[in-house]
């Protein structure tokens, strides 16, 4: 056996070993080192399970706290959302929790509107004035005047005390400037929204199509668990994306399609499957109507007309289109989840619900489920809201947007401009929403508040639309606070809590004890009549009959499964008018737009400009992360994704920075040049939430672009008033020293 | 020496690359700002529109042949059950030999003095659990255990699927693989 030089190593200094056991010399070698392992000493002296809010996702995630601090955060096993895993901005939490730079005290301002002027008042002084102004509004113009925009959990109670207050008129940019399109089209086809989480079942999928979906950028923890999951059983994937995805990386198909034209090769992809009848028959005949009137609507929608406009082959899209089928039921056409794009994003999501109508994939396994969920009662004797609001006023005068089922936020914040809508809003209560980087047009942003007479911003940082407040409430963090029960419709009924970690550091406050305190000052008092919201969940979960101690410990409750596919014996339910999934939608003809979606070729950018693409990174939500020092760590600033050869064509190099000025001469950036093989030429991207202003916000300041800066174009979905954002084009110009 | 073996099998084709475990690992680890223990790397191949992928989730590979350990003039970087590479903090002048050593460019010189990198989390291992880059991973793209235990996990991937390891060619007999 020939010696090797650590075999060698290893037998003289076993000879050695008598006198010089306790060297180092010895132990490296045996590993008889006496160290022990060190332990760096991170686990808690107690574990508190609560629901994350990095993200809208509501995961179950275990705080550790040690000597009262939260060292780390895991993901609760008991949780059907993160199955005891997490995505880094989980873990991340104790960066938000421990942000030097969150709001500590309440705020008056003392400059103008935006000089992010302020002094430190105390929470009586601010709540008073806050009540004050409130009141005052609501005399002068009527309640429905004050309009709240709230993103996440906690807004539950904001949205509470305004209703009690008497007004309706909530807006979530969540909804019009993301998934609206998308709950909009499935809505029509099949009689429910998508929601969230999407009720698509992944795991169990043997072919998905990613059309306007970055999954595995876009970090929806269980969702992504199952894509991987879905995987390694061998599902392959069919990614359509102007951008080399993560997951195009990972398909078998990846098309370049030329951005705007999704709705060509969805109908060529259903011309393929229709003319082949390589549908499911018997599901379409047992649940669907309107096949004949597609049938005839695609026969000139060839994959050669759709290559055209795409610019992918058409034996490709043939190839794909029998692909798809071919994997039927469980071949999942996912839904996406931010589609708010090109103003005809309604039609483009129920093209996608069509096609997964065609392979029979709602209702089955490796499709969609039907969710089912928990009921937990609510809390005893809050009185009925005792005004029944005007309608918001969310669209211009004259304009209709039929199918729009939720407030649209960009819609209040023009309302905002005197005699534009039904009526002047007045006051704005802005909850855990960035307005200045969720909406487009962010200069129409701040020529809105100029005609209001008083803002309230809550948050956790000073994002830029505090800037811009009169009164800012800092807000605890989720890790600090109680917020109401939450109850999810799932694929397994479940419900969880959010309960505090730690308590609320600096002079912050839960968002619940804020409503309740501003109720108190309006006369309202009575609509919270729980002590705090802890109180206030325990007797929900009591009425429930629900095991308070135990959810405390566990933080979830599951309950047993019920049928959620038709395999498991459900009975599909399509609340649609005819009962029916509607292919072709008498809805729509009667509502005078198109009973089938129509394709309409993009606006090419002009010469020497880009199309402005934005998405996700798996390490942030939006800019609500941007400033978490902890999450940069791995991810400090957004890049602009650039084509390499055009760069190389520009004479620009990979990593200098370059300013972006759109169509408008909007400017953003300096920002750094990504120059890459994976994306298109004709098109840039960039991910979203960076290029921030705001002084307070001093790591995330001027770091990167900010893709809504240079959205001041939007295009308006006839169907639901959607604002189509990637309409705007953008040249990119060197920095010049 | 034990007869364990710790290996950690990285499945390529599952990891979207979200550094779930680079951030995991700085909080288990209290690694300090500006460090880490593990990374990512995104290989690309190709020209537009004809490109290929490989995302890896990349540490201390715990070599069976470690140079670090060989280079290590103090004994602080030694071998410690299951193979596992360590460096004990109060034997470590920081000399940075190990550094210059490592094939992987795994080793970072602390703050504090001493040369620290990833210790597959032993402190958890020995307690029954796995490294916390394990722990959080979303797509269960990382997996860990003995090798030498024909029934674990690890065993059977290596037996089952392709794997190959990072700078095979150095000769260090790296335990971390990548499936592929």
């Amino acid at each position: 056996m020939p010696l090797t030089r650590r075999d060698f190593l290893k037998i003289s200094s076993a000879a050695v070993g008598a006198t010089a056991l306790a060297s180092g010399l010895t132990s490296k070698i045996w590993g008889l080192d006496g160290d022990p392992v060190a332990n760096p000493g991170t686990d808690g002296d107690t574990v508190v399970p609560t629901l994350c809010e990095l993200c809208f996702w509501k995961c179950g995630v275990l705080a550790h706290v040690k000597h009262g601090h939260v060292t780390k955060i895991v993901g609760n096993p008991a949780h059907p959302l993160s199955l005891g895993h997490l995505c880094p901005r989980g873990t991340g939490g104790v960066g938000l929790l421990y942000d030097p730079d969150r709001l500590k005290k309440p705020l008056i301002r003392r400059g103008p509107r935006g000089s992010q002027h302020f002094e430190e008042v105390s929470w009586d002084e601010a709540l008073d004035f806050t009540a004050k102004k409130l009141l005052e509004i609501k005399e002068k113009h009527g309640p429905e005047a004050v309009a709240l925009f709230s993103h996440g959990f906690g807004g539950s109670f904001f949205k509470h005390l305004l209703n009690a207050y008497g007004s309706d008129n909530v807006g979530a940019p969540s909804y019009a400037q993301c998934r609206g399109g998308r709950e909009v089209g499935f809505q029509l086809t099949f009689g429910a929204p998508v929601g969230s989480p999407e009720t698509i079942d992944l795991e169990n999928s043997r072919v998905i199509t990613l059309i306007g979906s970055h999954l595995g950028e876009n970090m929806h923890n269980t969702q992504v668990q199952e894509f991987a999951t879905a995987i390694s059983r061998g599902a392959q994937l069919v990614v359509v994306d102007p951008r080399f995805s993560t997951a195009a990386g990972k398909a078998k198909y990846w098309l370049p399609i030329k951005p705007g034209t999704d709705i060509a090769l969805l109908l060529a992809w259903m011309h393929v499957i229709v003319q082949e009848k390589l549908y499911d028959r018997d599901y379409l005949e047992q649940y669907a109507t309107g096949l004949e009137e597609l049938t005839a609507y695609l026969l000139d929608k060839t994959p050669e007309w759709a290559a055209v406009e795409t610019g992918i082959a058409p034996e490709l899209i043939v190839e794909t289109g029998r692909f798809i089928a071919g994997a039927r039921p469980a071949s999942l056409i996912h839904p996406g989840r931010h589609t708010a794009w090109y103003g005809d994003d309604a039609q483009r999501a129920r093209a996608m619900a069509m096609l997964n109508a065609l392979v029979g994939s709602y209702g089955r396994r490796g499709g969609f489920y039907l969710p089912t969920k928990l009921g937990v009662p609510k809390y005893p004797g809050v009185p009925a809201y005792a005004h029944k609001p005007k309608p918001a006023p969310d669209k211009p005068k004259g304009v209709a947007y039929p199918f729009a089922d939720e407030t649209l936020a960009h819609g209040l914040r023009d309302a905002s401009f005197p005699g534009t809508a039904a009526y002047d809003i007045k006051g704005w209560i802005v909850y855990g929403t960035n307005l200045m980087q969720a909406l487009p047009e962010p200069r129409k942003t701040i020529a809105a508040m100029e005609h209001l007479d008083f803002i309230l911003a809550i948050d956790v940082l000073p994002a830029e639309i505090t800037g811009y407040a009169d009164v800012v409430f800092p807000e605890a963090t989720y890790l600090e606070r109680w917020d109401d029960v939450a109850v999810t419709p799932y694929k397994e009924p479940y419900i969880a809590i959010r309960q505090p970690v730690v308590a609320p550091m600096f002079d912050s406050k839960p968002g619940s004890w804020i409503a309740k305190e501003l109720a108190k000052r309006m006369n309202l008092a009575e609509f919270f009549p729980w002590e705090d919201a802890g109180a206030m969940v325990k007797k929900r979960l009591e009425a429930g009959g629900f095991d308070v101690a135990k959810l405390k410990k566990v933080g979830v409750h599951v309950a047993p499964h019920k049928p959620v596919f038709i395999e498991e014996g459900l009975e599909p339910a399509f609340p649609t008018p005819s009962k029916k999934i509607e292919l072709w939608s008498k809805q729509l003809a009667d509502a005078g737009l198109d009973p089938l979606p129509k394709y309409t070729p993009p606006e090419e950018p002009p010469a020497g400009q880009f199309r402005l693409l934005m998405g996700r990174t798996p390490t942030h939500t939006f800019g609500r992360t941007t400033n978490n020092r902890f999450l940069s760590e791995v991810f400090s600033e957004n890049e602009l994704w650039l084509n390499a050869a055009i760069a190389q064509e520009r004479g620009l190099q990979n990593g200098e920075r370059v300013w972006l000025v759109n169509q408008d001469g909007a400017k953003s950036g300096p920002v750094r040049l990504k120059a890459t093989q994976r994306i298109r030429t004709d098109c840039v991207f960039l991910v979203h939430g960076y290029g921030h202003k705001s002084n307070g916000l001093r790591f995330a300041k001027g770091r990167g672009a900010d893709d809504a800066a240079l959205m001041t174009r939007v295009r308006i979905d006839p169907l639901m008033g959607g604002t189509g954002m990637n309409v705007n084009f953008v040249q990119i110009e060197k920095v010049t020293a | 020496m034990s007869s364990k073996r710790y290996v950690m099998v990285v499945d390529t084709r599952l990891c979207v690359g979200c550094k779930a475990c680079v951030l995991a690992c700085k909080s288990e680890n209290n690694v300090p700002d500006g460090y880490c223990r593990d990374w990512i790397v995104e290989d690309i191949f190709g020209i537009f529109p004809n490109l290929r992928a490989e995302i890896r989730s990349e540490r201390c590979n715990h070599c069976s042949g470690a140079p670090c350990v060989d280079a290590c003039p103090t004994g602080a970087s030694h071998v410690s059950e299951g193979g596992v590479v360590l460096v004990s903090h109060h034997k470590c002048t920081g000399c940075k030999a190990c550094i210059a050593a490592c094939p992987y460019d795994a080793r970072y010189v602390h703050p504090d003095g001493y040369v620290d990198k990833c210790t597959f989390c032993l402190h958890r291992v020995q307690r029954g659990e796995l490294p916390a880059c394990v722990g959080i991973c979303p797509t269960r793209t990382l997996h860990f255990g003995d090798a030498n235990d024909p029934s674990s996990e690890v065993a059977q991937l290596l037996r089952t699927r392709r794997a190959k390891v990072n700078h095979p060619e150095t000769g260090a007999e790296p335990n971390v693989f990548f499936l592929t």
